[in-house]
């Protein structure tokens, strides 16, 4: 950086040199920035663009990978009863997780909002915790709690004499376990990302909104919701991506289990791509989301490019 | 006639005692909703640092009341501290959070100085592309990962973890430090180049002392998602010795012959501690981070 300096010290001088130099500063510029963003163009393009694209070479290979079948990956998933079990459990998964989570947070959110700005650290500090746990540890106490024989949530319900449920035993209540423990980590998230959103909601709006006898309602419908509606509908895209490509809690706690029932994309793709060892196979498999994700991404950045706007 | 009066007071003050009412219904139900969402929230960690308590023969016993503990001890808290799986299992999971949290912040300062300060040929469209890598989910890309990582010899390598982490957080951190070193006011740079600054001293003296919250919020997140990546060494480390913290914990405890359930509760905890201490201490800045991708740029 040496010879970089002694360019810029030459550059006061007016005249034609400092011209030339000027210019062979910007030239400069570019090289420097181009040498700053090296390691983050080998990042994106070594591990992001460059194994996207071998997931689809390697998505139209045969099992053991010697010759190339088109989609014949492709066709013999969208054959199996199996994987359209994992299309629509990913679904269910994905949006109702994701509305529980809006609307607890929303409310949440609201709530934090009323009490006096002295405590809400601390209720803050308290309810984000659930997030701040790695998921793939805190789901291992969720497997506890479900527990067939020593479930300590049966036990609860038992104490309001409700019948013990089978939490991770029979389809549908594993399903819903599944997405209750998404939601008890996610919900944080939604409130705080929505407390910061209502923080920045001008308060003359709403005095002007009381001064027009608007109700607490109206207050909601026509002040808060249109004046968060942007961070609502980034938050809620955003999740949608992490919440249908999630991982963690279908490992841990129920496996794709009870009969490959709760299996999601990427739990699936794992079990036919590296436990079973078809590796072409589980690439096509983490491919079907693809099309899903890229939608989702699009209108992600449409709203950020906007709010960006609206802040400038 | 004191019943007349009685029937009046309220419709004079029928205004302002409502609204005192309902604010006052307003606090009752927040601090309801607030004290019974966080018994929820936290009922779960509760919950295991009760079972880590508790002995085998006490979890097996199926008598009274699982959320209470009669004898605490310490016993699964010093068996796992003193047994070299788990130590080594902690070790890994340090050494590949510094390197990754080090390599990132290298990479994504230098790079968002550059896509933030520098206008060049292609930044904009870099800066949409580093958004959109941040938005692609890591389940999309383990297989092929998976055989490039083989490929290069680094499967059952924490090394080859060390390789594949900064996809999940360069992205992101890049993308919050171009919002943070864009708002630094452009008079900043300026002087500094009529004081004779090149570039990289701009970025050393000016740019990391000012965007300091913004780094350290980076760096947080950074830490954070390292220590807590699964998919990766699910998939490419299978031998304990090489394992991080989060699947050591899940594969090599709970696939003991026997669920011995106070040390999975208590390897989960002792895991799970770092991320929460640093959040503790750093609540305002990780709330910053978490905000600033949606809020900022």
């Amino acid at each position: 950086m040496a010879a970089d300096g002694s360019i810029v010290t030459l550059e006061p001088s007016i005249g034609r040199r400092g011209v030339a130099s000027l210019r062979r500063f910007t030239r400069r510029r570019s090289t420097i920035a181009f040498l700053m963003t090296t390691p983050l163009l080998l990042v994106i393009g070594g591990l992001v663009v460059y194994p996207a694209g071998y997931a689809i070479y390697l998505s139209t290979l045969n099992r053991r990978m010697t010759s190339n079948i088109g989609l014949g990956n492709f066709e013999i998933l969208l054959d199996t009863d199996t994987f359209w079990m994992v299309i629509w459990q990913s679904c269910i998964f994905a949006v109702s997780a994701v509305l529980a989570k809006a609307m607890i947070g929303f409310w949440l959110a609201h709530k934090l909002h009323d009490i006096p700005s002295k405590g809400q650290r601390k209720w803050r500090g308290m309810l984000l915790i659930p997030w701040v746990i790695p998921p793939a540890l805190s789901t291992l106490g969720w497997w506890w709690m479900f527990d067939p024989s020593y479930s300590s949530i049966n036990y609860l319900l038992n104490v309001f004499a409700v019948p013990a449920v089978p939490w991770l035993g029979e389809a549908w209540w594993a399903r819903l376990s599944v997405i209750i423990v998404n939601v008890w980590y996610g919900a944080p998230f939604f409130m705080i990302m929505y407390l910061a959103a209502l923080k920045s909601v001008p308060e003359q709006l709403y005095e002007a909104a009381a001064i027009d006898g608007a109700t607490g309602m109206q207050r909601l419908r026509y002040v808060t919701l249109p004046m968060m509606r942007n961070i609502i509908s980034i938050t809620v895209l955003f999740s949608l991506i992490v919440t249908f490509a999630n991982y963690d809690i279908v490992r841990v706690l129920t496996n794709g289990g009870p009969r490959d029932l709760t299996h999601v994309f990427a739990t699936y793709a794992f079990q036919v791509g590296i436990l079973s060892g078809n590796v072409p196979r589980g690439a096509a498999v983490s491919l079907f989301m693809f099309p899903l994700l890229a939608i989702f991404a699009f209108f992600v950045l449409r709203g950020v490019t906007k709010r960006t706007k609206e802040e400038q | 006639m004191s019943a007349a009066t009685s029937r009046e007071e309220p419709g004079i003050y029928h205004k302002a005692g409502s609204l005192h009412a309902e604010r006052r219904w307003a606090m009752w139900s927040a601090y309801a909703s607030l004290i019974f969402a966080a018994i929820v929230f936290l009922a779960p960690p509760f919950y295991m640092f009760i079972t880590s308590l508790k002995t085998s023969g006490e979890i097996a016993n199926l008598v009274g009341n699982p959320w209470l503990v009669r004898e605490p001890t310490l016993e699964n808290y010093t068996d796992l501290l003193s047994d070299a799986t788990f130590l080594g299992f902690f070790w890994n999971s340090a050494k590949i959070t510094i390197c990754v949290v080090a390599l990132t912040m290298v990479i994504s300062t230098l790079a968002a100085f550059a896509l933030a300060r520098m206008r060049f040929w292609g930044s904009q469209v870099l800066a949409t592309g580093v958004f959109l890598t941040y938005l692609v989910p890591e389940t999309l890309l383990f297989i092929p990962l998976y055989q490039i990582v083989g490929g290069l010899g680094l499967l059952n390598s924490s090394w080859g973890l060390v390789l594949v982490y900064p996809t999940l957080t360069v992205p992101f951190c890049t993308w919050i430090m171009i919002g943070y070193f864009a708002s630094i006011p452009k008079e900043l740079d300026e002087a500094a180049l009529i004081d004779g600054a090149n570039w990289m001293q701009m970025l050393t003296k000016i740019f990391i002392p000012v965007a300091m919250p913004g780094i350290i919020a980076a760096t947080i997140f950074a830490f954070t998602v390292s220590w807590a990546a699964f998919v990766y060494p699910t998939a490419f480390v299978t031998t304990p010795d090489q394992m991080p913290l989060t699947i050591g914990v899940v594969s090599t405890l709970v696939r003991a012959d026997t669920f011995v359930w106070g040390k999975i509760m208590a390897g989960a905890l002792l895991a799970a501690l770092p991320p929460v201490i640093v959040y503790a201490f750093l609540m305002d800045y990780y709330i910053a981070g978490l905000t600033a991708g949606a809020t900022k740029g």
